[in-house]
């Protein structure tokens, strides 16, 4: 089992490198300076050779790239273009907005997936599975941006009703605070629910095929036994792959919505960001967004050797 | 051309809804082609005295805020939605084709760095390097598919590159070299045409998410700029705070993404069963 994590541990670290040198050329991709850019972004006067020397710029790449990573382990991601302010305090104060959103909308996906997945799957080729499998085809096309749009408007129209505007701080008002996170992170959470489902009955389906299952329906179990036990617990683990690679378009997904829903967190922060070009921000957004997405892929990995025996030995 | 037509209709038989989703993507390119004939009005043509009507015998989706057609608009947005879709699968394809196959047939040293390179890419959500590219190259049609079609290669050159390891280990493949024949000469000739079903069928399933990923950036107003109409822009901008008092506004482009995606996947589900069965699952991820 540690031979395995420590495995798993080591295959992280090139990739968590080859992510950063991504993340440390992205802004150096530009066609032109950088630094012209930013002069002309802040409409400052001072001299570009000096801003270069300053930044660093006229170094060797390779140098560039060693140093500026020295500074980011020590935490130093350097400071917005446009506030002034240290990038990583402020990423920090913005984190758990975003986590807290994508942690529900996970718990909503698979409260969605797992239930209608394994009934489409025991059920199949009936009513209950056409309606499943469609519903699933439906989530997969349909823009969680535009359902976000009409739950907004609609029933402002309809009722005059509409989420309350202003981000409401968890030690105010706890109730307020999580009933805010309710409607995005359920759209959010129906879009990769679609997916998750689809999964499920897929996998399902192919186990109940399997000799074991007939063994266990022959040795007179209850159908919840069967499909529960010895179904669902060799099924699991493509259904927890693509839950870990949904975490990841979650972060994609909270761009999205906590521009549309005015919550303060990363993704409205990145959001901002992009749209000055305030690359500091951008890099350390995104050095953030791959840790977190490589530690879960971690977890995805740690979690099979604990759902899976298999894996342990 | 009787065999491919008898080919066609089979397919329509045994897959219905796939059959369906075809004829949507055959409107849909229909629509994009042939736009300036099909539309009423031209594209930011401002209607005197009909701002934001309902849709009506003469206006069927209704005007926007600035008295344009919506239905005129929705006819061009397809334009940015085909283009953008089918430049962003192409580039994406051929670079996923180009690392898929190469990694999975020189193996060794190379697949395993490049496949390190992969891993790392992939660790990026789609939206959010697509959304940073787009910040360091600037708006335009072309930068949303070169974007797009970068940030989609490498989960997509996965699946090919497994695609040839198999094909790689069949006895064709050892004859062929066993003839003498060279790496450029294998590649083309026994690999690539082997390997084709994948590529076919990640390409129509990509189309669909390329296009809800196009409609994304341009809501949030990265993608391609006003007045130019896309159906992602027509939902967000100015008109967002009109929606209220004309919800056609925000009705129609939604439905054409919706109908759009919908289209592609079943295409792409229907062309996975009937090409090959052993992709069951690999429908793409949500990108919104």
């Amino acid at each position: 089992m540690s031979g395995y994590v420590l495995h798993r541990l080591v295959v992280a670290i090139p990739s968590l490198l080859i992510a950063s040198f991504i993340v440390f050329a992205l802004p150096r991709l530009i066609p032109g300076d950088v630094v012209q850019l930013m002069l002309e972004e802040q409409a400052s006067g001072s001299n570009l050779d000096d801003l270069r020397a300053t930044l660093g710029l006229d170094r060797p790449i390779a140098t560039q790239y060693v140093e500026w990573l020295g500074r980011v382990v020590r935490g130093d991601l350097g400071e917005s273009l446009w506030t002034k302010r240290p990038v990583l305090g402020e990423l920090a104060r913005r984190l758990p907005v975003s986590l807290e959103l994508g942690l529900l909308a996970v718990c909503f996906s698979v409260a969605i997936a797992l239930p209608v997945g394994i009934l489409a799957a025991v059920r199949q080729d009936t009513v209950a599975d056409y309606i499943a499998r469609s519903a699933a085809i439906l989530g997969l096309s349909v823009p969680g941006y535009w359902v976000a749009t009409l739950v907004i408007v609609l029933p402002a129209i309809w009722w005059g009703w509409s989420p309350a505007p202003g981000f409401v701080d968890f030690r105010a008002n706890p109730w307020g605070h999580l009933a805010q996170f309710v409607l995005p992170a359920l759209i959010l959470g129906v879009a990769s629910a679609a997916a998750l489902m689809r999964m499920t009955r897929a996998m399902l389906l192919e186990v109940l095929r399997q000799d074991y299952v007939r063994t266990a329906w022959s040795k007179g179990l209850r159908e919840r036994a069967v499909v529960l036990r010895h179904g669902m617990a060799n099924a699991i683990i493509p259904v927890v792959t693509i839950l870990g690679l949904h975490v990841a378009q979650l972060f994609g997904g909270t761009v999205i919505f906590e521009t549309i829903f005015g919550l303060p967190g990363m993704g409205l922060f990145l959001f901002d960001a992009i749209s000055q070009r305030d690359y500091p921000v951008i890099q350390g957004a995104n050095l953030l967004i791959v840790a977190v997405v490589v530690a879960t892929n971690l977890l995805v990995d740690l979690l099979y050797a604990v759902i899976d025996p298999r894996i342990r030995s | 051309m009787r065999a491919s037509a008898a080919a066609v209709w089979r397919f329509c038989r045994r897959k219905p809804l796939g059959a369906a989703g075809g004829l949507i993507v055959v409107g849909l390119v229909a629509l994009a082609l042939f736009g300036d004939r099909i539309a009423p009005y031209d594209y930011d043509e401002t209607i005197a005295g009909a701002r934001m009507r309902p849709p009506s015998a003469r206006f069927w989706m209704g005007t926007d805020n600035l008295g344009r057609d919506v239905w005129t608009r929705v006819v061009f947005g397809a334009r940015v939605s085909m283009t953008v879709g089918f430049g962003a699968v192409l580039l994406g394809t051929a670079l996923a084709t180009l690392i898929g196959v190469t990694s999975g047939y020189f193996a060794g040293g190379y697949d395993t760095v490049v496949q390190r390179v992969v891993d790392a890419w992939q660790a990026f959500p789609f939206l959010i390097i697509v959304l940073s590219l787009m910040a360091v190259l600037g708006p335009g049609r072309l930068n949303v598919i070169l974007a797009l079609g970068v940030a989609g290669a490498a989960g997509a050159s996965r699946v090919i590159r497994s695609a040839t390891v198999a094909v790689i280990g069949s006895a064709y493949v050892e004859g062929a070299r066993a003839l003498g024949c060279g790496h450029l000469r294998i590649l083309a000739r026994h690999v690539l045409p082997n390997v084709a079903a994948p590529i076919i069928i990640l390409a129509t399933i990509g189309l669909g998410s390329a296009i809800l990923a196009e409609s994304a950036l341009s809501f949030l107003g990265f993608g391609v700029p006003p007045p130019y109409p896309s159906w992602g822009g027509m939902l967000s901008g100015s008109g967002r705070s009109y929606m209220y008092q004309a919800p056609w506004m925000a009705l129609w482009p939604g439905l054409a993404i919706s109908l759009a995606v919908y289209g592609f996947n079943m295409l792409g589900d229907a062309l996975r069963d009937v090409l090959d069965p052993r992709l069951r699952g690999t429908t793409g991820g949500p990108i919104r």
